[in-house]
């Protein structure tokens, strides 16, 4: 019981960082450019978001300095894929590194700092609610991350933009032939996705464990990536997964609460095997895939 | 004469060392229905792209009612008043028509729902807005895309080949469109290499050839061979269909093979049935999207049926069911794939090499070594044989042009002496020398008792090559037709379904 409780009121904030990046990378991959990068890019949000507050910085420019520092990695991942036409995958992976290596080098003063989070906002009437209670006494970028989904999934299916990107990740010759400027619109999606990853490595730095140690990201930022596909590159469907992923990194914590003799490796590598059962289940739905998937997704854009 | 709407003068456009187009002028006026004629590669596509915007020529002026104008990009050419329709169409797949249409017209969904309907029925362009382009016949997505530019209200409408994806049936109606459309004032610029219809439809002319222009007519004032020797600069070569021959065995059967697809973008094969025998020609036509690639899959062995398939299917007498493609080649099948680059051939890679892909078991390899002696000679004997002109057998596959490459690829497969051989679309965007040098081969072959199959969406070249033919449409497979007892505008009705509609 207890266990579900903890899970339940857990949940949505561990799932936000997964969340924000996997939102952020679906828009790029709409384009037709896969990211590779937002584990790095996750990792250099969350270095100066922390150093931003530690410094006394706040928490808004916190998450700003974190967004844009990430973005402009990823505008040098978009020079190169974009501009260049170099591989997505190969750049994707050392921009990755690069970022990485950013964090580290930034956070290196810091290690093991701690800072204060942000308060908690209930839901009044809700949140005394017995069992599910903890689930509706959330931090305002939970609150927030909630209206941003519901957001851009709006973007995405009922506005000329949202049907402008998936244009552009279909079939960026045909968009171009019909006048659409096909470069700057995947710059721009690329970017938003660099922002976003930036901003979920900022909430996982300064809120969701305020503290500062190198390698903190952890892996997020590929279960991000995987999120996408997982979610067969539909909003609500990565929200799903990003939930299943917050809900079962607490479950490796709640099962040695309990006291059940498994050994902790095996549960923090829980969300990871998760990720590859679940990417296997939804490969084998060929159809789901033809429908949603990105017919140009990796493949440079040459005239 | 009225002012000229567009006037070309002295365009030209050289990639590397080709002039794809040099010193081209062109006059299109107003409400005039204008020809480009050539052949493949006579530097049509590069020209219309030059009036799109899509390039940029190198030398040379474009005038817009008069006045100059630097067409940079296709968003300034629309901005004129210029429309496109793509040979390859321009359409999204995964989106609905009225989608597709509200990425390049404004307006909310329900005015252009309303819009797309009220054009539909002006000009015969029926098409149901909601639907997904991916589920759309090749017909209709034509519609869609006239109707894209429709709405955008051009004054200039440039179709890319309309007519090579549309049975007979529907270039009567698209001809209809097009004068309706030409009787409100809007200028057609109609590229085609097909004479007759530019004779019926066409107010004027210019035939280009190798990038120059070698005419500007009426078309009505001549007849299909006069512009043929104006457009390939000799006279038509004579394409009578060839005597029947004695036939042979049974070499390829296949009997009520059905092969559903998961692909929502896919066709499902029902019930499929067809024969070759030695020294027959069979030709399968059809508009393309109805099943000819899940077909060619079949036949080739890319796509296996499992052993316990229901039907029949088997080569030289022997049952090819879950038999890959390196197996049937064995027994003296040999394949011409639609895709010459990538499939048919590694664009990257030598001729030499692309010899040893097939050809490896002319004595080219032995225990896993390469004799690149071997190899060479091979290559060279079919550069030869065939006449591909090229600079030699290390050659890039990718640097032939078009028509050389396929002449290449079906050489090399005719000298695996196959019993055997399926051709998907073997004459594609190839030019016309190339082509009837390849179409004299093949009846050669015919002749010498090889069993041939052919998928083509070029109708001309069935009756000219096959024997009997047979139709596929949405995945099923008309009764034989006796070429020499048909005629084309009874293939056309099997190519909508017309006979399945009567029955």
């Amino acid at each position: 019981m207890i266990a579900i409780e903890f899970i339940l009121a857990g949940m949505l904030a561990a799932a936000t960082p997964f969340l924000l990046a996997a939102l952020g990378e679906l828009v790029a991959e709409r384009s037709g450019v896969l990211n590779l990068g937002v584990e790095g890019m996750m990792a250099l949000g969350a270095a100066i978001a922390f150093i931003t507050v530690y410094t006394g910085g706040g928490h808004v420019p916190a998450f700003i300095a974190g967004g844009i520092c990430a973005m402009i990695l990823s505008l040098f991942f978009a020079f190169a894929t974009i501009g260049l036409h170099a591989n997505q995958v190969a750049t994707g992976l050392a921009v990755g590194i690069l970022g990485l290596g950013l964090s580290a080098y930034f956070g290196k003063p810091f290690e093991s700092f701690t800072v204060t989070g942000i308060d908690k906002i209930a839901i009044l009437g809700l949140a005394e609610l017995p069992l599910v209670g903890g689930l509706f006494n959330q931090d305002i970028v939970v609150w927030l991350s909630l209206l941003f989904t519901v957001a851009l999934w709006y973007v995405l299916t009922r506005t000329k933009l949202g049907l402008l990107l998936k244009a552009v990740g279909e079939n960026p010759h045909a968009a171009e032939s019909i006048g659409y400027p096909v470069r700057l619109i995947r710059v721009g999606a690329v970017a938003f996705g660099g922002f976003m990853a930036g901003v979920a490595g900022a909430y996982a730095s300064t809120v969701y464990t305020p503290l500062w140690a190198d390698g903190m990201i952890a892996g997020r930022g590929w279960i991000a990536v995987a999120l996408v596909v997982f979610g067969t590159w539909m909003v609500g469907r990565v929200f799903l997964g990003a939930l299943l992923f917050g809900a079962v990194s607490l479950g490796g914590i709640a099962v040695q609460t309990v006291g059940l003799a498994i050994p902790s490796q095996l549960l923090t590598s829980l969300p990871y095997i998760v990720t590859i059962v679940v990417l296997g289940i939804i490969s084998s739905n060929k159809r789901l895939l033809r429908l949603n998937g990105i017919a140009s997704l990796g493949e440079p854009f040459e005239k | 004469m009225s002012e000229p709407l567009l006037s070309l003068r002295g365009v030209t456009k050289i990639y590397g060392q080709v002039h794809a187009n040099s010193g081209v002028d062109l006059d299109v006026e107003p409400g005039a229905i204008h020809a480009i004629l050539g052949e493949n590669g006579a530097g049509k596509s590069t020209l219309m792209k030059l009036i799109y915007g899509v390039e940029t020529p190198d030398e040379g002026d474009i005038y817009w009612r008069g006045e100059r104008f630097e067409v940079t990009s296709p968003a300034a050419a629309r901005k004129l008043g210029v429309g496109m329709v793509f040979q390859h169409f321009s359409l999204f797949e995964t989106l609905t028509v009225v989608e597709n249409v509200s990425l390049l017209v404004p307006g909310s969904k329900r005015e252009l729902i309303s819009r797309i309907k009220q054009l539909g029925t002006k000009f015969g362009l029926e098409v149901d807005p909601l639907a997904h382009v991916h589920a759309l016949s090749v017909g209709e997505r034509q519609r869609v895309e006239i109707i894209r530019c429709l709405l955008a209200d051009p004054k200039l409408l440039i179709l890319d080949e309309p007519t090579s994806v549309l049975p007979p049936q529907s270039v009567e109606l698209l001809f209809d469109t097009l004068r309706r459309l030409a009787a409100t004032g809007v200028s057609i610029l109609f590229i085609s290499h097909k004479l007759e219809e530019i004779r019926s439809i066409c107010t004027h002319a210019t035939i280009l050839r190798c990038g120059k222009v070698t005419g500007n007519v009426t078309p009505k004032d001549f007849d299909a061979n006069q512009l043929a020797t104006m457009m390939i600069g000799r006279d038509m070569p004579d394409l009578a269909p060839a005597k029947e021959v004695e036939k042979g065995p049974l070499l390829l059967d296949v009997a009520h093979v059905s092969l559903p697809t998961d692909d929502p973008f896919g066709v499902s094969l029902e019930d499929v049935s067809l024969e070759v025998r030695g020294g027959e020609i069979l030709g399968i036509a059809g508009v393309s999207g109805n099943g000819q690639s899940e077909l060619a899959a079949v036949i080739s062995g890319e796509t296996m049926l499992p052993r316990a398939a229901d039907g029949r299917l088997s080569m030289m007498g022997s049952d090819v069911r879950g038999i890959g493609p390196a197996a049937r080649r064995k027994l003296g099948f040999a394949f011409v794939p639609e895709d010459r680059l990538g499939q048919g051939a590694v664009p990257q890679l030598s001729l030499t090499k692309n010899s040893i892909l097939t050809a490896h078991s002319k004595g080219m390899v032995t225990r896993g070594m390469i004799h690149g002696s071997r190899a060479t000679e091979f290559t060279r004997t079919c550069i030869a044989n065939n006449d591909v002109r090229t600079s030699g057998a290390s050659a890039e596959a990718g640097s032939l042009s078009g028509g050389n490459l396929q002449k290449f690829i079906i050489g090399r497969e005719l000298m695996l002496e196959p019993k055997l051989l399926f051709l998907n679309q073997p004459t594609w965007g190839v030019d016309i020398g190339a082509a009837i040098a390849i179409r004299k081969r093949l009846i050669e072959l015919r002749n010498a008792g090889c069993a041939i199959l052919v998928i083509s969406e070029e109708l001309e070249e069935l009756f000219e090559l096959s024997d009997h033919m047979q139709v596929l449409h949405d995945g099923r497979l008309s009764g034989r037709f006796k070429t020499s007892e048909t005629e084309p505008k009874d293939i056309g009705r099997a190519m909508i379904g017309a006979e399945e509609a009567a029955q």
